[in-house]
């Protein structure tokens, strides 16, 4: 029954994960770009958190959401139209390095201006709630987090396939230079993915400041579980991704269980066994 | 056929000098186009007909002067800027979005959301085939299908001039036949054209005027019932 529990609790945690990947996925399928801030700006929506929540007393740190979200979703539209935008439409090489230099200009900003101290997000009672399943205990934050994953990705597959924006984002990952022809403006188009990608970010780091704690350096390891849910789902599948969360999650649980020690070190040997058995990822959607 | 010199140029290209980084590709081409006037650009591999489709739809961008539309320089506009104004270009090769389908790739060229008599009725009743797999995606279809997606596409952004570049390369005779057998029914109602074709007999019969490139120079112009046979040899091949 222990063992039911990790897999159990496990997948619950994999719908975090899926949460720290979606945003990336999405932008990678939009425009083949590779987000090394990724990890960087999930903290600092926990951080924009946590300054919401002290600034309006008393305020839960989901209802923080209301601002937090547009907030990212916003810098997210300036960064891609007044940075990223520049970097694009030829080598990948340069927007990789920009985002790189975005990484550490974000966790010294936050290092400046937060300190290195570890902070977190107060939920009250909502942390410690459980409900009993049979012999399982759950909890009921990671049950809203994985209920949120699901609802955040079968919402962003809903918008890809039915909505106008879903088709300009396809249109212009089959063919971003045909698709102005249609009349669209590829910035416009871009900006977009990416303030959608980062208004994910900010539901994710706001789970993440719930759940634990965070200090500025936090990010980097969140963009490694959030690449290894990517590729283990598959380039641009986005419920590919939910599974490679989930897939990591339950790695790293049953990691956990063997060793306390082998939880990170499980998640990454999983990772790295289905890239070399399935480099392409178990369901892949496109070519790289 | 109209006297269409009196009427001001809807389409002019004066001096179009386009590049490629450090290699030219076009070496000041002037080209008019008038309302409601078919005009055909004809020419060898390489001679620059594809980068004067691109350099008008704005794909590649010139200075403002090189290219004028109604009378307003647009050379240096993006090219969804240029898509709004109504100029429509159907690419070489097609170029249909993939993980869209047949019915999506048409809606899309209407993204642009120009008034006009174009709309998805008009495509399928145009093209029928295209309402029975308009569910399928669209790079599925055959080549000479995808071409009529392609077309319908660029129609739907109810343009005022359409660009059709190689429209029948790589395609079946009778296929281009059909296609081309459609092509009266949509200029008919006033819509201007520039139809790049290798097929020179083809473009000679759509179109009232006909420009050959050589090497990123205008080679010839002339009426297309008014230019010998050998003018056009000469023009097309330097010899």
């Amino acid at each position: 029954m222990d063992w039911i529990n990790a897999v159990v609790q496990g997948t619950l945690l994999g719908g975090l994960y899926a949460l720290f990947a979606a945003g990336l996925s999405l932008i990678f399928g939009v425009m083949r770009l590779v987000n090394i801030a990724h990890g960087d700006l999930i903290v600092l929506a926990a951080y924009i958190a946590l300054t919401t929540t002290v600034a309006i007393s008393g305020l839960h740190p989901l209802l923080a959401l209301v601002i937090v979200v547009p907030i990212m979703a916003g810098l997210g539209y300036a960064l891609q139209r007044l940075v990223l935008n520049r970097t694009m439409g030829g080598d990948i090489l340069p927007p990789l390095l920009v985002t790189f230099g975005l990484s550490v200009i974000i966790q010294n900003a936050l290092l400046a201006g937060y300190s290195a101290d570890p902070q977190k997000l107060q939920a009250g009672a909502l942390e410690t709630m459980s409900i009993d399943a049979g012999p399982l205990t759950l909890g009921v934050l990671p049950l809203i987090v994985f209920a949120t994953a699901v609802a955040v990705i079968g919402g962003l597959q809903w918008m890809f396939y039915h909505t106008a924006l879903g088709r300009a984002f396809r249109a212009t990952s089959d063919l971003p230079e045909i698709v102005q022809l249609m009349g669209l403006n590829r910035a416009h188009v871009f900006g977009m993915a990416m303030a959608l990608s980062l208004a994910v970010t900010a539901i994710a780091g706001v789970f993440l400041g719930i759940r634990t704690s965070f200090d500025p350096a936090a990010g980097s390891a969140r963009l490694i579980f959030g690449f290894e849910a990517v590729i283990i789902g598959g380039l641009g599948n986005l419920w590919g991704t939910l599974a490679g969360g989930v897939i990591l999650g339950i790695a790293q649980t049953l990691g956990a269980k063997i060793n306390p020690g082998y939880q990170i070190l499980a998640g990454h040997l999983v990772f790295l066994l289905i890239l070399a058995t399935r480099p392409r990822g178990l369901f892949p959607r496109m070519n790289g | 056929m109209l006297d269409q010199s009196q009427s001001a140029p809807l389409l002019s290209v004066s001096g179009l000098e386009a590049h490629y980084g450090d290699f030219q590709a076009l070496y000041g081409i002037s080209l008019n186009v008038h309302p409601g006037e078919v005009v055909a650009v004809i020419g060898a591999n390489g001679a620059g007909k594809t980068t004067l489709m691109r350099s008008v739809s704005g794909l590649i961008r010139n200075g403002a002067a090189q290219v004028s539309w109604q009378g307003k320089q647009i050379g240096a506009l993006r090219a969804d800027q240029v898509a709004h104004l109504g100029i429509a270009l159907v690419p070489e090769g097609r170029m249909l979005f993939a993980s869209l389908s047949v019915e999506e790739n048409l809606i899309i060229g209407a993204q642009a959301g120009r008034k006009g008599p174009w709309n998805l009725r008009r495509i399928y009743d145009l093209f029928p085939i295209l309402e029975e797999r308009r569910n399928v995606p669209a790079t599925d279809l055959s080549g000479g299908q995808q071409q009529m997606v392609a077309i319908g596409r660029a129609l739907m952004s109810n343009p005022e001039l359409l660009m059709m570049d190689e429209i029948s390369l790589g395609l079946a005779p009778v296929i281009i036949k059909s296609i081309y057998e459609a092509l009266p029914g949509i200029v008919g109602e006033g819509l201007s054209a520039i139809v790049v074709e290798q097929d020179i007999a083809k473009a000679l019969s759509v179109s009232s005027r006909v420009y050959c490139l050589q090497e990123g120079r205008v080679s010839l112009e002339g009426p297309s019932n008014g230019v010998s046979r050998d003018e056009i040899s000469r023009a097309y091949f330097g010899v």
